[in-house]
């Protein structure tokens, strides 16, 4: 017969450590998922996804059970997440002078015919992947739950830790930081 | 033609930045996970536990090392501060003589 989550946890508390493999195993697509978001290369998505087993297991007799198991593997997958961002903020300091051709042309044809220029298109994904690495660790982390998950800011205050009005500030903060992102970079390749 | 094209840039920002999160929306990231993923979180934390009782243990060890160590130097302070001043002329090894053979000084003096 399957364990209950509940059981499970209440299994690995105890000292059952093999107990805590079913619950990797169904929350893993999840974190991967979430981790892919803030993480280009493979080996630093699957470092993050470590880490936050790492710390699910080690914090695991702070979870309640009050509410889903999944809602609390996801405040720790983000918090994961923004701390690999301000880790690594390196990755901020590349240029937009190494576009690729297709983002390059999807750019021109967005300045001549801004309609024909579509957001399915590959280039437009690859261009806001750097877009977004530009971002400060606050503002891509906003940007990212806000515009491109579409959580609300109440959910985004919880994943987070930050309050409420904290978030509205910083997401008026990170959609300006973008614009500045975005002026520059048309800028840069049309001056 | 240089500044009517960098006006138009700037006019199109926002909707630029629509265009571009309307992109990453439509991107739904990759949700696979490696082979053996469980298996290898679950082998990496039995050996942290294993290197974490070694630690606790090397870690209890100092702390009880440097236990003895501040009460040898407590000890040599006290000892130092407070010289022994013996109210008779026997000293230590002599009184530790007399106490060990006490009971075999008794059994002469029975005899």
């Amino acid at each position: 017969m399957e364990r209950t989550e509940a059981e499970l946890i209440a299994a690995v508390l105890r000292g059952d450590a093999a107990s805590f493999e079913p619950l990797v195993q169904k929350y893993s697509p999840r974190v991967f998922a979430t981790a892919r978001r803030y993480a280009r290369r493979e080996s630093e998505v699957e470092d993050i996804a470590q880490e936050v087993w790492f710390k699910a297991f080690d914090k695991l007799n702070s979870f309640r059970g009050e509410a889903p198991f999944e809602h609390w593997l996801m405040r720790l997958t983000v918090r994961t997440c923004y701390d690999f961002l301000r880790g690594h903020q390196r990755n901020r300091e590349s240029s937009f002078s190494d576009l690729s051709g297709p983002e390059t042309d999807w750019l021109e044809r967005f300045v001549t015919q801004p309609e024909a220029a579509t957001e399915t298109a590959d280039a437009a994904k690859l261009l806001v992947g750097r877009v977004l690495e530009k971002l400060s660790p606050p503002a891509r982390l906003v940007i990212t739950l806000l515009e491109i998950e579409d959580r609300s800011v109440r959910e985004i205050a919880q994943l987070t830790g930050w309050s409420v009005p904290l978030v509205k500030v910083r997401a008026f903060r990170a959609r300006a930081e973008m614009r500045k992102i975005l002026t520059k970079m048309t800028l840069d390749k049309y001056l | 033609m240089a500044t009517r094209l960098t006006n138009r840039v700037c006019m199109n920002i926002a909707e630029l930045q629509r265009k571009l999160l309307a992109a990453a929306r439509a991107q739904a990231p990759d949700d696979r996970v490696p082979y053996a993923f469980e298996k290898r979180v679950l082998a990496l934390l039995a050996s942290r536990a294993g290197a974490d009782k070694w630690a606790l243990w090397t870690h209890r060890l100092w702390q009880a090392a440097a236990f003895c160590a501040a009460i040898a130097l407590l000890l040599g302070v006290w000892v130092f501060f407070n010289p022994t001043v013996s109210s008779n002329s026997t000293d230590l090894a002599q009184n530790f003589e007399i106490t060990l053979l006490a009971s075999v000084d008794q059994s002469d003096q029975a005899q």
